[in-house]
């Protein structure tokens, strides 16, 4: 018997670990919301409010993935700006934060610091200035002084910036975009949605882009 | 009997004392490892049931939970690490478990398995500290408890004479 007690012992744990796991699973699993069946609107909300160009209730709406330190999204940001103007009060932009740190080491901090620029009301001011100086401060020995540069360019107030920059506030809107780009299995940058469906590589041109709009428009009869 | 034969024996059960003493120490200390994985395991167990459900972790003292654990380092090869550090946790009790109650050839499975577990521990503090700047308390309470068990596994290996007294059954 006392041989055995030890195997005993562990057979009562795997079994009270699994028993636990189960009982704390089901306390903690959120109920299904059954008025809401698209995978889209299944997804974690991701930071609210989102960061968002263009009007609310636009008819359509192209929420993007990106990663400022990431090259093809600093391709694709004139493309979205010029397709933002093609189609004006029909296209509302959401940006939603997806920095791929394992690739792309200064991509959280830029992340953070266009959020922080956003606590200043001054997002999407950051968020062109990242992009468009994209191969300045990626190469930058202290990007974070490349970025308080823009922030003195942009008015911001410098120091409040930088606290923001690594505050609570930043990082949590950045890990909250994160999870929402998880949740609907964002594997890379840019990723683009548009009324809720993903774009596939081969649609990530101006002319795909245009496309998808067009065929979104056509489902609501516009 | 002679003066010879009898301080062959009083050595003899002097030795034997010593050896007693020395596996009650080690048992001591591998059931003291089993106990201390069991924090290891249950905070791995919530940390992996909150991925499942895919809930946000909210830190109480700290404020980089979510940070971490939504941050591509909260996976190795693919495998989410909160699962993987619940099955090395159950290893590290079940192995410091048989080792206790004196099952033979324990020891080395047992030391290996906390060296990878620091290996990663170390990886993933690096990560926090250098990387994300952010820290996360669960992450911390589990680096606690693996350098705990790094540290009783080398507390083990000074025990005198371990490798040839202490006999399985």
């Amino acid at each position: 018997m006392k041989r055995n007690l030890p195997l005993l012992i562990i057979a009562g744990v795997l079994v009270g670990a699994f028993v636990v796991g189960v009982l704390l699973y089901r306390a903690m699993k959120p109920a299904p919301d059954k008025t809401q069946n698209n995978p889209a609107s299944m997804a974690a909300p991701g930071a609210e409010p989102p960061h968002t160009r263009g009007v609310a209730n636009a008819p359509v709406l192209l929420e993007e993935f990106g990663d400022f330190e990431c090259p093809p999204c600093g391709q694709l940001y004139p493309v979205l700006k010029e397709i933002e103007r093609d189609y004006g009060e029909r296209l509302r932009v959401d940006f939603r934060q997806n920095p791929l740190v394992t690739m792309h080491k200064h991509a959280y901090d830029a992340a953070r610091a266009a959020e922080a620029a956003g606590m200043q009301g001054k997002f999407w001011e950051m968020h062109d200035m990242l992009y468009e100086k994209q191969s300045v401060w990626t190469v930058a020995p202290d990007p974070r002084s490349e970025f308080q540069n823009y922030a003195r360019a942009l008015n911001l107030n410098e120091d409040t910036f930088m606290r923001d920059l690594v505050g609570e506030m930043a990082s949590t809107r950045v890990a909250l975009d994160l999870r929402r780009g998880k949740s609907l299995g964002v594997l890379g940058t840019p990723t683009v949605f548009i009324n809720n469906r993903q774009l596939k590589a081969e649609e990530m041109t101006q002319d795909g882009i245009h496309k998808a709009i067009e065929a979104a428009l056509k489902e609501k009869g516009l | 009997m002679s003066e010879a034969e009898t301080k062959h024996l009083s050595q003899g059960a002097g030795a034997e004392g010593s050896v007693a003493t020395q596996r009650a120490a080690l048992s001591r200390l591998h059931l003291i490892a089993a106990l201390v994985s069991l924090v290891g395991l249950a905070d791995s167990i919530y940390l992996t049931v909150k991925h499942l459900t895919g809930e946000t972790v909210q830190c109480t003292l700290l404020s980089g939970c979510d940070v971490v654990l939504s941050s591509a380092y909260s996976s190795f090869m693919g495998l989410p690490l909160a699962p993987l550090g619940a099955a090395a946790y159950f290893a590290v009790f079940s192995l410091a478990t048989l080792a206790a109650f004196g099952y033979r050839g324990m020891r080395v499975p047992l030391l290996l398995v906390v060296g990878v577990m620091l290996l990663m521990t170390l990886r993933l503090l690096y990560v926090q500290a250098f990387v994300l700047h952010h820290y996360c308390e669960f992450c911390l309470l589990s680096a606690l408890v693996t350098l705990t068990l790094t540290g009783l596994m080398l507390y083990s290996i000074q025990v005198p004479g371990l490798k040839s007294q202490v006999p399985g059954r």
